[in-house]
């Protein structure tokens, strides 16, 4: 669980950090939307080529990004060899019942394996430059059009900033009750299915009970402070948009004016 | 069970740009049947120091020698249960270890993990409730009912219950009321007359001059000092370079020294600063 980096946060600073979270977010969905308008190896080479001169911008070590993802690697590997032995074919290559391998099958399934590597680099990008508290912020703004159709934008936002902050806080309840029950000479992840499903009741019901206490301590600690709901509230972080969150913006929409051009060429 | 330390190194997120270093070339001995505290700075590496001992944490380099086993990183995370068996580990709040629906239960959990048959889990259950202080009523009540300060006592039960040879003890005291601190501190020091050893991490300095034999202070992932409390409280070096704070007797005999008493060692408890005192203002 700790060599998979997809989801985590990484101190740094670079252009890619000083970004806009909320141009950020829309940024890197808007990224995976187009991801599906290439359609031919030179489309794709294009926006590889962008995507990683986007972690070169953000001065992460590509070494550390590849082997975070590497867990990743047997997922991807998984849907491209269905993808790969499923597609049907005039002019296969090699038949065996069900399974045919042919160039079609071959095109699409590297097309597939770009498609995954692209859409998660963007999404690991994204949430290694952007702490999560900046994430909910950022959803919090672009929901806010919703409260239009009586959505508890705020609310939302709320709960969601505050599972983020208790999601390391929990991760290292987790561990800690985790060792102790060890220490009691609990095994974890030996015995057959029903033995291991058993031997995470000693977590289980110490974590949600530890759970319970902490929502009653913060509840009360938010109402002594002065917390009655998320009306009329002012906001201690303000996001600001600046000139080079426009040209991350321009820059996105010239990149799709060119991939649709590569697109029809 | 003798426990060894050789040139243990434990890097976190090895091999990572969030690495850090927990323990840094770290070489110690800790006797056997002894009391030994273990102090420093939070963040200094005295936990990370005491999951090595049942292997929870393994060394990065180096080894560590518990008894007749010997971890290093290669050591199997298999067959860990008879070590683990003889080093009872009770962690900071214990209390959130607690899930069974009832004490006794709770307090059987451990032994009969490590072996014991039923019936002398249960008699081990009625021995250990008593042991830290608590009526055999608590016995059939949930653990989620009991205070603060019962749940505790039955958590540190249910690791006392499988009668391991050394005691790990991190921070047992914290947020206990005095009496209570008292009581089981005392609890630990009976324990350790009886044959056990006992190691345990802790921040009040009166403890440590109270019940520790020797003493272990760690700074920055290093062992800086060690030696008996009385040792350990008069190195100059150690007081100075901020590493660690006197116990409230040694702070009172600082003072006193300012106005015409002297004192060649800091007596570190009560009892010496009062000997020390009665026999000065008589001798002068």
């Amino acid at each position: 669980m700790n060599k998979l980096i997809l989801g985590r946060y990484l101190p740094g600073d670079s252009l890619i950090y000083k970004l806009d979270p909320r141009g950020k977010f829309l940024i890197t969905f808007y990224f995976i939307g187009i991801v599906f308008l290439a359609n031919n190896v030179a489309s794709y080479g294009f926006l590889l080529l962008f995507v990683l001169f986007a972690v070169y911008l953000s001065k992460i070590n590509l070494g550390f990004f590849l082997k975070g993802l590497r867990p990743m690697f047997w997922l991807i590997l998984f849907t491209v060899l269905l993808q790969m032995f499923f597609t049907p074919s005039e002019h296969p290559i090699w038949n065996f019942g069900v399974l045919t391998l042919s160039k079609e099958g071959m095109v699409i399934s590297a097309y597939i394996f770009v498609r995954f590597v692209l859409i998660i680099f963007v999404s690991t990008l994204l949430t290694l430059t952007t702490t999560p508290i900046e994430i909910s912020d950022s959803i919090e703004s672009i929901l806010k059009p919703l409260k239009a159709i009586k959505f508890p934008v705020t609310q939302i936002a709320l709960m969601l900033s505050i599972a983020l902050r208790f999601v390391p806080l929990l991760i290292d309840e987790t561990t800690k009750i985790m060792d102790a029950q060890r220490a009691r000479g609990v095994d974890f992840g030996e015995g057959g299915l029903i033995k291991r499903i058993k031997s995470f009741v000693p977590i289980l019901i110490p974590l949600f009970v530890s759970s319970f206490s902490i929502a009653y301590d913060l509840a009360i600690a938010m109402e002594s402070r002065g917390y009655r709901d998320g009306e009329g509230r002012s906001k201690y972080r303000m996001l600001k948009w600046e000139m080079r969150d426009t040209v991350a913006a321009i820059v996105m929409i010239v990149i799709t004016g060119i991939l649709l051009m590569i697109r029809s060429y | 069970m003798e426990i060894i330390f050789k040139n243990v190194t434990h890097a976190y997120e090895a091999n990572n740009p969030l690495a850090s270093l927990g323990l840094d070339d770290v070489s110690v001995k800790i006797s056997d049947k002894k009391f030994t505290a273990i102090i420093g700075k939070t963040g200094s590496g005295k936990s990370t120091l005491v999951h090595h001992i049942n292997a929870l944490l393994k060394p990065t380099s180096g080894s560590v020698i518990v008894g007749d086993r010997t971890i290093t990183s290669e050591t199997n995370n298999k067959n860990l249960k008879p070590l683990r068996k003889n080093v009872g580990m009770v962690f900071q709040f214990p209390e959130s270890q607690l899930f069974e629906d009832t004490v006794e239960k709770d307090i059987m959990f451990g032994p009969m993990n490590f072996g014991m048959s039923e019936e002398d889990a249960k008699s081990s259950a009625h021995d250990m409730i008593e042991l830290v202080g608590l009526d055999e009523k608590y016995l059939e009540q949930s653990p989620f009912d009991l205070s603060g300060g019962q749940m505790r006592r039955v958590a540190i039960a249910g690791v006392l219950a499988s009668n391991p040879e050394t005691i790990i003890l991190d921070e047992p005291t914290a947020g206990l009321d005095p009496v209570g601190r008292k009581e089981i501190m005392g609890l630990f020091k009976k324990l350790q007359m009886q044959g056990r050893t006992i190691i345990l991490i802790t921040h009040n300095m009166d403890d440590v001059a109270d019940y520790a034999d020797d003493v272990i202070v760690m700074h920055d992932g290093k062992i800086v000092g060690e030696g008996t409390p009385s040792e350990v409280f008069n190195d100059e070096k150690l007081l100075t370079g901020g590493m660690l704070t006197l116990p409230q007797s040694a702070r009172f005999a600082q003072r006193l020294s300012q106005k015409r008493f002297k004192f060649d060692k800091l007596p570190i408890t009560l009892d010496e600063l009062s000997t020390e005192i009665k026999q000065q203002i008589n001798g002068d």
